[in-house]
């Protein structure tokens, strides 16, 4: 499955995001339920600045940081981080946490078990002399 | 009437401070690691606020 089926699985199981980004390390939007192009680099951009801001703490020496939830009155910002991928979402107001993360990892699981796409082959063509 | 504005005013006021307050005690960060573990940022710490404006600025 690619990053767009496996983000229009995720939208259509979980009523509670309302926007989603997979992005991988560089930040990099590899697929987005927002409109093409700066909406979702810019939630992109968020996350990856969440996800530093959060290492930056003291709480994490030693440890690995996998999941953060930001908890606002206007909604929540969810970011799940894979080895080379990251899932960040968007939801309305007091969602329910532990469902919002199942789903946003079984949609990043659902990404890093679909095969490698395999790699075209260069075919040259015989020149023909005639 | 003039007393009437001044008693909502004196009754409203602290209750709207107070759901205020409540709300945005409702604000918090959760940080998940690998080992398990779980920590909370309440809204006021200080470690907390740059990720909750950063988390607003997504939204």
């Amino acid at each position: 499955m690619d990053a767009v089926g496996a983000l229009a699985d995720l939208t259509e199981i979980s009523s509670q995001v309302e926007a989603a980004v997979v992005f991988d390390e560089d930040g990099t939007v590899l697929a987005s339920t927002l409109d093409d192009g700066a909406p979702g680099e810019r939630l992109a951009g968020a996350a990856i600045d969440l996800l530093a801001a959060a290492e930056e703490q003291s709480y994490g020496v030693g440890r690995t940081l996998t999941q953060l939830e930001v908890a606002l009155r206007e909604g929540s910002v969810f970011v799940v981080r894979d080895q080379d991928r990251s899932i960040v979402a968007t939801t309305r107001a007091d969602p329910t946490s532990g469902l919002v993360f199942y789903d946003l990892k079984t949609c990043l699981r659902a990404l890093a078990e679909s095969p490698a796409k395999p790699k075209r082959r260069r075919t040259t063509k015989e020149r023909s002399d005639a | 009437m003039r007393r009437l504005f001044a008693l909502l005013l004196f009754v409203g006021g602290p209750l709207l401070y107070l759901a205020r307050r409540r709300e945005e005690r409702r604000e918090r960060v959760h940080l998940y690691y690998d080992d398990g573990s779980m920590v909370t940022l309440e809204h006021g710490a200080p470690e907390a606020d740059r990720l909750l404006a950063v988390g607003r600025a997504a939204l």
